[in-house]
Order: structure tokens, then C-alpha cells, then sequence
């Protein structure tokens, strides 16, 4: 089996499995199961990787040539997200047991199942090289998603899931729309065939609208603001699990969506030149890093701080898009690789203190330092990396985002991101505080630090942030091919 | 009389916004996600429209026919319309829960109710 075949079983274990994985009973067969299939799909993404970033790879599902059959073509890319996918799932999983049997003690089975239909939706997206089909695993991923966070204890976590479903259909049907439109004028779904046959018709009102509908639908997928209204309640009420899952996989998988579009089927000369769309994602990016920030300053619970957060984070990412230049859509892929470090290893963190405590209000914090000294202390690790301090992997993706913003002669960006970035500092530092520098409350039951297995996973993902922060090659190497291949135009052609 | 040619994309707008004012201006859960399904369903229709051809047959391959419909519109959309079906069926049993975890699925009632949970949370701490 040669590499080309191997890759879509990234996408097909997970899909499989989850087939599987409904039926079976118990608490340790689903998750086993479960685990199994993401690390099979992260290991299968990551021989891809070095093989997608030689030479694009394509693989004509059911031997139907494209472009009229459904064709998977990988390229630096897309290799890349997949990998950061299935990757985050497979170290995700191991810590996810413990609190799954918390928060969610039944029916395990179906839950796990939702699971891995939403992962293998996420890498079904990043593969495929047909537009119909990100629709298609759009919507797979999406509905096993919206039923995820319906499991949250709190009941208002099934008004989340409601609110999400209706935006979140509306934003999948913009993109069908923008679809059609671009079917009809065209003739064709293959996005390298699109990229071809699209610049003879750039002129006409359809293709511009087809481009609107895209982004819009992209966009709320994306939690752009002013779009993001469904993320703050969804992330705050889903199970911890789920909320490490969406914050560090679900918005990067629609960035890529945005930028394959943009980028590949409408040449950046056309989306970003001749279309005014780079001065309007650098607003609302600008908007979103400001506005994401101050809010979560006021938060009193910190699951929702850290949503907030997310929101602010994403604006970081598409001003990388923004810039339209290597440089900034390299910073664009490397945040998106070092915030599912950093928002991971939060969100974790936040978990076993929920698992502990038993809420993630910020009074629940309270001297907590002490008594879960480990747990406390990965959390304000994790932050530095959240706010880019040297040496962690945040401080790396800032880094290059000031450079790309530099280099587009914008200097007053690099202001407003060291702002943004003291915001940050702001209110990692209330949580800080609270748990270091304050007492319990006199009712308070006495806490204990947890156990190993929810810990280690925790300081894995602690240490990936410095690892990162440290050693580029991997993330700086993967985030250049992959801003290159995307700049040249035709995934994987040469500029 | 030209505007009459257009008779379907005319409805495919005016579905849209009916379907997209409902899942807008209803506070009924159960009319949100109804609304939602127009919208899908306009779409739908918009994308089968661009599959006519004038004149065109079937798409059944047979003797003595050189003009063929679009059938991959067809295709696409049967999958979409699977979605469709999906959605309503997760929109409508998330709308049950919450039924029965707050009495109500009228969007007011729950909001006065959230707001009352949010402050007794922050009172309590």
C-alpha cells in the first residue's frame, strides 16, 4: 500500500469506528475504541505529512478520475491540519476517561461515537479537494458537534447546542449557496478545476456573490466576530472534554477553510486585489483580538473567560490571512498550531479542576494554589503560552505575526497586538491571583490534588507549548510549506 | 413577460426570506427549526434549477435523445436533502429536552429564566 492509499484512511478509521463504536457497552470498550482510532488516524496523518510536503498527493476516491469523481488532494497544507486534528485527538483521549466517567456516566457508547464522527468529519474537510464534499463532512462533524454539547450537565448547555445548531446551519447553507453559485457557473465541484476555470469568469456578479456567501458561511464556522455569538455558551456548557476538543480543533479546521477557498479556488489576486476582503477581515480581525480580550477580562466564570479568549485568538490568526503576504499566513498556520497547544492545555487544566472542585467559577478558585499546586500551576504555564511570553510556542506565532505586520509597513498593528497580548496577561493573571494569593473560603470543603492520570496528559500538552517554543522545526517547517503552497495558487503548484 | 422565465429563482428568494425572517423572528424553538428547513429547502431548489436544460430529456441514456438534464444537481442535492433531514431531527430532539428541562421552548420565557439562574449563581458565590 503505497502512502497515496494509506491517507484517507485518516478520515475513514475515525468514521468506521464510530459505526462501531455505538454499539458497544460498557464504560472502557467505547473509549478504547476510541483511542485506537485517533491514534491509528494521527499516525496515518503524520506519514502523509513529509510525503504531502515533496509533492501534493491525490487519490480519486472509488476510482472515479476527477475531476468528475470525488478526489482527495494533499498538500503541505492540508497534511498539516490533519495532523494537528488527529494529533491533538490522540493526546486529548487518555485524559478524557477520567473526565468523561465524571461528566458524562452513562451511555458511553453513543458518546464516543459523536466523537469520532465529528473528528472524522474535521479531517474529512481538511483532505478533500472537491467543494461539495466540505459541505458534506461540514454538516457531518457539525451535527455529531451540536449533540456533543448537548451532553453537558448544566441544562443550559442544551440551549447552547440549540443556538449553535441554527447558526451554525444557516452558516453551512451560505456555504452551499456560495457553492451552487460557483457549480453554476463553472460546471464543476473539483477546487484545482475551479481554480482553473474561475479567472475567465471573475468578472461577473455571480462569482463575486458566490465568493460573499463563502465567507460569511466560513466565517460563523470560524467564530469571526461579529459571528462568534455561538462559541462563548457553547465552550462554557459542553463537557470539558468537548470544549478541549472544539476550542483546539473545530474553529482551526474552518480558518483552513477559508484560506483553501480564498486562496486556492479564488486566486489571492482576485479575493484579496481586485475584492476589498483583506481590509475587511483585518477590521473585523482587529475587532475581534479587542473586543474578545476586554470581554474575557470581565468573566467570572473561566471556562467562558478562555472562550472569549478563543474568540480574540481566531482575530490573531485571520490577521495573519489579512496581510496576504508568506509571512503572514505563516503566522496564520503557526497560531493555529501553537493556540491548539496552548487552548488544550487550558481547557485541560480547567477540566481536572472541575473534576476536583466541581465548578470553574473564578470564587472556586480561591486558594487553590496550594491545595492542587500542580494543576493550578500548568494552568498559568499554559497561560504564558496563551499571552507569548519567551520561550513558549505563543511567543513564537506572535512573533512572526509581528514580523508579517512589519513587512506590510503596519506598525501600528504590532501596537495593538502587544495590547491585546497585556489583555491577555490581564485576566490569566485574576485566575493567578485568586488561587495564590487569597484563602479559601472559611466553607470551602478541602481539596486534593488529582490523580496522576488526569495530570500527565496535562503537563504532555504543558510541555508541548515549550517544546514548540524551542524547537521550530517542526511547526515553523510545516507552517512555511504550507503558507507556499497556499500562496502559489493551485494546491501544491509551484509559484 | 421576461421576469416570468424567472419564475423559479423568484421563488427560491422568496422561500429564503420567508425561511430565514422564521428562524429569525420566532421564539418558538419548534418554528425556528421549521424555518430553517424552508431556508434549506430553497436552496435546494435553486441548485435543481441550474440542472434544467431546455429541451432536455431524462437523464436516462436511450436511442433518438441528444439532450440530457443535469442529473449531478439531483445528486447533490439528495445528499443535502439527507442533511436537511439530519438537522431537523437533532434541531427537534434538542427542542424536547428542553421542554423538559425547563418547562418551555419559547425563547422569552427561557431567557427571563437564564437570567434569573445567572443571577442567583453570582449571589451565591
Amino acid at each position: 500500500m503505497t502512502i497515496v492509499e494509506l491517507s484517507p484512511f485518516s478520515m475513514l478509521v475515525p468514521l468506521i469506528a464510530a459505526a462501531v463504536c455505538a454499539l458497544l457497552p460498557g464504560r472502557l470498550l467505547p473509549w478504547l475504541l476510541a483511542f485506537a482510532a485517533a491514534v491509528a488516524s494521527a499516525v496515518i496523518a503524520a506519514i502523509t505529512l513529509p510525503a504531502a510536503m515533496d509533492a501534493p498527493l491525490s487519490y480519486a476516491f472509488g476510482n472515479w478520475e476527477p475531476p468528475i469523481g470525488i478526489e482527495y488532494r494533499i498538500d503541505a497544507a492540508n497534511a498539516f491540519v490533519a495532523l494537528l486534528v488527529s494529533g491533538i485527538a490522540a493526546l486529548i483521549l487518555p485524559w478524557a476517561k477520567t473526565s468523561v466517567d465524571h461528566e458524562v456516566p452513562e451511555r458511553q457508547g453513543p458518546f464516543y461515537a459523536l466523537f469520532l464522527l465529528a473528528l472524522a468529519g474535521l479531517i474529512g474537510i481538511t483532505l478533500t479537494g472537491d467543494a461539495f464534499n466540505v459541505f458534506v463532512f461540514l454538516e457531518i462533524s457539525s451535527l455529531a458537534t451540536y449533540a456533543l454539547i448537548a451532553h453537558g450537565s448544566d441544562r443550559r448547555a442544551l440551549l447552547a447546542a440549540f443556538r449553535y445548531l441554527i447558526m451554525g446551519t444557516v452558516g453551512a447553507t451560505f456555504l452551499l449557496i456560495g457553492i451552487g453559485f460557483l457549480y453554476m457557473m463553472t460546471g464543476t465541484l473539483n477546487m484545482a478545476d475551479l481554480a482553473q476555470r474561475l479567472p475567465e469568469l471573475r468578472d461577473t456578479a455571480t462569482v463575486r456573490v458566490a465568493l460573499a456567501f463563502i465567507i460569511v458561511g466560513t466565517g460563523l464556522k470560524l467564530a469571526l466576530l461579529p459571528l462568534h455569538l455561538w462559541l462563548p455558551n457553547a465552550y462554557t456548557y459542553a463537557p470539558s472534554f468537548i470544549s478541549v476538543f472544539l476550542a483546539a480543533t473545530a474553529t482551526k479546521v474552518a480558518l483552513y477553510v477559508l484560506l483553501r477557498f480564498t486562496f486556492t479556488v479564488f486566486s489571492p489576486e482576485y479575493s484579496f486585489i481586485a475584492l476589498p476582503l483583506a481590509a475587511v477581515l483585518m477590521a473585523l480581525a482587529v475587532a475581534g483580538m479587542v473586543i474578545g480580550s476586554w470581554i474575557a477580562i470581565y468573566q467570572t466564570n473561566i471556562k467562558r473567560m478562555l472562550a472569549y479568549s478563543s474568540v480574540a485568538q481566531v482575530g490573531y490568526m485571520v490577521l495573519g490571512v489579512s496581510l496576504v503576504s508568506v509571512t503572514g499566513l505563516t503566522a496564520a498556520l503557526l497560531h493555529m498550531f501553537n493556540h491548539a497547544l496552548m487552548k488544550a492545555a487550558l481547557f485541560m487544566a480547567l477540566g481536572v479542576v472541575a473534576y476536583r472542585v466541581g465548578s470553574v467559577r473564578i470564587e472556586a478558585f480561591r486558594g487553590l494554589g496550594k491545595q492542587m499546586p500542580w494543576t493550578l500551576t500548568a494552568f498559568a504555564l499554559a497561560g504564558v503560552s496563551l499571552i507569548g511570553l519567551p520561550p513558549t510556542a505563543g511567543f513564537i506565532s506572535k512573533w512572526y505575526l509581528i514580523s508579517a505586520a512589519v513587512e506590510s509597513g503596519n506598525i501600528w498593528l504590532v501596537a495593538l497586538i502587544v495590547i491585546t497580548s497585556m489583555m491577555a496577561l490581564i485576566y490569566i493573571w485574576r485566575v493567578v491571583e485568586t488561587a495564590w494569593f487569597q484563602q479559601p473560603a472559611e466553607d470551602a470543603a478541602a481539596v486534593t490534588e488529582a490523580p496522576l492520570r488526569l495530570l500527565i496528559p496535562v503537563w504532555v500538552l504543558v510541555a508541548a507549548n515549550f517544546w514548540f517554543g524551542i524547537d521550530t522545526r517542526l511547526s515553523v517547517g510545516a507552517a512555511t510549506a504550507a503558507a507556499e503552497a497556499l500562496m502559489s495558487g493551485i494546491p501544491g503548484g509551484t509559484p | 413577460m421576461e421576469w416570468l422565465g424567472y419564475f423559479n429563482y423568484w421563488i427560491v428568494i422568496a422561500l429564503m426570506m420567508i425561511g430565514f425572517y422564521g428562524v429569525i423572528a420566532r421564539g418558538n424553538m419548534v418554528k425556528k427549526i421549521l424555518g430553517l428547513n424552508v431556508f434549506q429547502t430553497s436552496v435546494f431548489i435553486l441548485f435543481i434549477s441550474a440542472g434544467k436544460i431546455i429541451g432536455g430529456s431524462t437523464p436516462i441514456l436511450r436511442e433518438g435523445v441528444t439532450a440530457y438534464s443535469n442529473p449531478l444537481p439531483h445528486v447533490l442535492i439528495l445528499t443535502a436533502i439527507v442533511v436537511g433531514v439530519a438537522t431537523v431531527a437533532v434541531g427537534l430532539a434538542l427542542a424536547v429536552r428542553i421542554r423538559e428541562a425547563y418547562g418551555t421552548i419559547e425563547d422569552d420565557h427561557i431567557a427571563e429564566r437564564e437570567a434569573a439562574e445567572e443571577k442567583r449563581e453570582s449571589e451565591s458565590a
